[in-house]
């Protein structure tokens, strides 16, 4: 366990990854792959001299079935990868929120389609909020924009993971995982759920337990859906997190996350000094979305500036919660290349002449 | 104040650490500052570099492409990165490797032979650290000593004996500085 | 002379009745797996992993905790479960299309890890719940919904042989391969999962039976023949045998 009781230097992978010890994580399955191997390789270090189980998995198949395995008896477990490695567990993501278990996924996104490159980016914000898994299901994902912010989250993903027996996805990007910043460890403050209702551990003095993802009977599947969606409402309602920053008054309200959103903060800063009245909504949670918080900023604005690392993801969920009461513009950038402070200060100069001609409204 | 610092050499010179002794002198100033390293496919070419950024508000983006301030400890830095030094930004060149002129007229060159100030000492003295000495004599951005101290952490036991070498290497850099703008 | 008296036993529900069909291997094992874990009053202590195939409905047939793995992931989702709860005992229970075909690498690498748990395969040489198409194991020759004209070896090659692979991984402690095709051949079988099980209740390593079970419905013969197939055609390939005991030497 660390406490620093002050700030100390951390990179973002070893962050996340000393996060998770600090939450309880008892079990870590992963198979390498850049840019996150660090959270792997802290964990081989950190957890067997523990007791805890750090097992160096064969795939990421197997990696997210043996988080599975851990999860079913209501252990904290781990698992982290990149981009394509993700797209291999999705698979286990549809079984394990079918059968409702719990289960931690750090997810540190680098450019892609395919192999990709190894650079940062945010091209992977529909596999982890909308999924490439089968079926209807739902994955909560929490999006860090600091490395304190991944530690908080990491935190809060093992507290929500458990709570609402569903995966919980950590979203960051290359950025966040290979950069070191200033970071304060505190102690896991949530509560320890009990899982003795639900988790296997031989049924003894009770009657028999089964989590699994294959019910046939008439109408069970869409029972077993229909609990899960109203499941998904309550998380919605309880867990929705996002920051807004000088939006009260904002005629130029910029949407980001993670990384893209510490930019954007600094183009909004640099746009109110030059008078220019800009803003910005970042949601947390990506899943929950904030969309009626959104909804309601987007009333006061007269444009919303869409920006991401791709070529417009979270883009769709912007728009279907701002639903007409603004005009949504969208800047982004695929395959690993970075959005820089002079990208969004330009493209806030260009919403605020479009505002001064009368905007496209 | 926000300065953005990009470090870059041969893999071997320690440029990661030199970030990294930048970055942690910071947080003992309480200031905002973050390091990334290049860990793209460069990084796989022998070439290493590292962004610092050390700034009195929240760092934005921990990657920048014009930097305030660049070092350059080889030759092949010199190449890739003159030309992404902001106007009135800084160039630091390591003369013991990199023999070339000056291309612009726009930033301030700070020349140093790190390697020759090295080999005449009669113990180890590391470029990186000197580099790092240099360039806060230069410019005061942070203490002298929070550098000292954040060498003191840094070291592992493992190399506890190279922490006297790493401070006077420090000052070595420092010195430097000191007596050239004497001149 | 002492009655022998047949009794369900007790770890099976008392109204699930075997839902397979006529012929049918999964039955004779699942009933010699639920007498081993009376035997070894082991019911309240385990955690069984169904897998994906006719395999799968362990939880309508046994009175145990059960978690569902995805196609091939048994092993991976048994090695979770053990690591978090060391002292259970933990079964995987699949078929060769699931074990020693879409999850043969998460198999060979469970048994190299000497993951502390037990996999029962059930090979029929088929994907028995699909239909009956060819599987890894299928034998040259042999006809099934994929190779309509038999299985040959210049389109689609070479039967799998598990057992034999996995007896290769240092972590295995115990690999077999038995059949379901006679008595005598059933109570060889029951001696093997014992084995198998005795394996992980002492903590060797991974323990492997895979057992040739026949499958009727798609093999398209009736269940004499099925036993007469095993016997005549399928162990001249697939032999049966011990290929790793760690124990063997010590006790006989």
């Amino acid at each position: 366990m660390l406490e620093t009781g002050r700030k100390v230097l951390f990179k973002g992978n070893e962050a996340i990854a000393q996060a998770a010890v600090n939450a309880g994580c008892m079990c870590y399955f992963g198979y390498p792959i850049t840019p996150q191997s660090e959270i792997g390789e802290y964990m081989s270090a950190k957890l067997p001299e523990m007791g805890r189980t750090f097992i160096p998995a064969e795939s990421e198949l197997a990696s997210i079935s043996m988080l599975i395995g851990a999860g079913t008896t209501g252990t904290k477990a781990m698992t982290s990868s990149s981009s394509c490695g993700i797209a291999l567990m999705q698979e286990g993501l549809s079984a394990m929120v079918c059968a409702e278990v719990p289960g931690v996924i750090v997810s540190v996104m680098r450019g892609g389609p395919g192999l990709g490159n190894i650079a940062p980016a945010q091209g992977d914000y529909f596999q982890a909020v909308k999924g490439g898994g089968n079926g209807d299901y739902k994955v909560i994902v929490l999006a860090p924009s600091t490395v304190q912010e991944s530690v908080d989250l990491t935190y809060r993903a093992f507290y929500l993971a458990l709570k609402y027996r569903n995966p919980v996805i950590l979203l960051a990007d290359g950025i966040l995982g290979q950069m070191m910043e200033p970071v304060e460890f505190k102690k896991y403050p949530y509560e320890d759920v009990d899982t003795s209702s639900w988790a296997l551990s031989g049924a003894k003095n009770r009657e028999p337990r089964f989590l699994v993802s294959l019910h046939m009977l008439d109408g069970e599947m869409e029972a077993i859906t229909r609990r899960l969606f109203k499941k998904y409402d309550e998380i919605a309602k309880n867990e929705t997190t996002y920051e807004e920053y000088m939006t009260e008054d904002a005629d130029i309200v910029i949407t980001a996350f993670g990384t893209v959103a510490r930019v954007a903060k600094a183009a909004v800063k640099r746009a109110r000094q030059n008078g220019i009245k800009a803003g910005l909504f970042r949601p947390v949670t990506l899943f929950p979305f904030p969309d009626k918080a959104l909804h309601e900023t987007a009333k006061r604005a007269k444009i919303v500036l869409d920006v991401e690392m791709n070529m417009g993801q979270m883009l769709l969920d912007v728009r279907s919660a701002v639903f007409g009461a603004a005009p949504v513009e969208f800047f982004g950038k695929p395959g690993g290349a970075l959005i820089t402070f002079e990208d969004i200060y330009d493209a806030i100069m260009k919403a605020d002449k479009e505002i001064a001609q009368g905007g496209r409204v | 104040m926000d300065r953005s610092i990009i470090i870059s050499g041969f893999g071997g010179q320690g440029v990661l650490f030199a970030g990294s002794l930048l970055c942690h002198a910071a947080v003992i100033e309480g200031l905002h500052t973050t390091w990334i390293p290049s860990y793209g496919a460069e990084m796989r070419g022998g070439a290493a570099n590292c962004s610092v950024h050390i700034s009195d508000d929240e760092v934005s983006s921990p990657i920048v492409n014009m930097s305030d301030v660049v070092f350059a400890l080889n030759l092949l830095s010199e190449q890739k990165f003159e030309h992404r030094v902001k106007p009135g930004g800084l160039f630091l060149i390591n003369t013991s490797l990199v023999k070339i002129e000056p291309q612009r007229d726009d930033i301030e060159y700070l020349n140093i032979p790190l390697n020759d100030i090295a080999s005449e000492k009669n113990h180890p003295a590391f470029i990186n650290v000197m580099a790092v000495g240099a360039y806060v004599q230069k410019t005061g951005i942070l203490k002298l000593e929070s550098l000292k101290l954040a060498l003191e952490e840094l070291t592992t036991e493992k190399r506890r004996h190279l922490l006297p070498y790493n401070i006077a290497s420090l000052d070595y850099g420092a010195e430097f500085v000191k007596n050239s703008m004497k001149v | 002379m002492e009655a022998l008296v047949y009794e369900k036993p007790k770890c099976l529900k008392k109204d699930g009745a075997f839902t397979f069909c006529p012929g049918c291997g999964h039955g004779v094992v699942l009933r010699i797996i639920a007498e081993l874990i009376d035997e070894y009053k082991l019911q309240e202590n385990t955690i069984a992993i169904s897998s994906v195939g006719c395999s799968i409905f362990l939880e309508k047939f046994f009175d145990l905790d059960v978690a569902g793995a995805s196609h091939g992931r048994s092993p991976c989702v048994a090695t979770g479960i053990k690591r978090s709860l060391p002292d259970k005992f933990i079964f995987t229970y699949q078929g060769d299309g699931d074990a020693a075909t879409i999850g043969f690498n998460e198999t060979i690498h469970t048994a190299c890890r000497g993951e502390k748990i037990t996999t029962i395969c059930i090979n029929n040489t088929t994907f028995g719940m699909t239909g009956g198409q060819a599987s890894a194991t299928t034998l040259v020759g042999q006809v099934t919904k994929t190779t309509p004209k038999g299985r040959k070896a210049e389109l689609t090659g070479y039967p799998l042989h598990a057992a034999e692979i996995v007896a290769n991984c240092d972590g295995a402690a115990y690999v077999a391969r038995v059949a379901i095709c006679s008595p005598k051949h059933i109570r060889e079988a029951k001696k093997a999962i014992r084995k198998a099980f005795e394996m992980q209740i002492k903590g060797l390593g991974y323990s492997f039976v895979e057992v040739l079970a026949a499958c009727p419905t798609n093999w398209g013969l009736s269940p004499v023949e099925s036993m007469n197939l095993i016997k005549d055609n399928i162990e001249k390939v697939h032999h049966i045998g011990v290929f790793k005991d760690i124990t063997s030497g010590e006790e006989k």
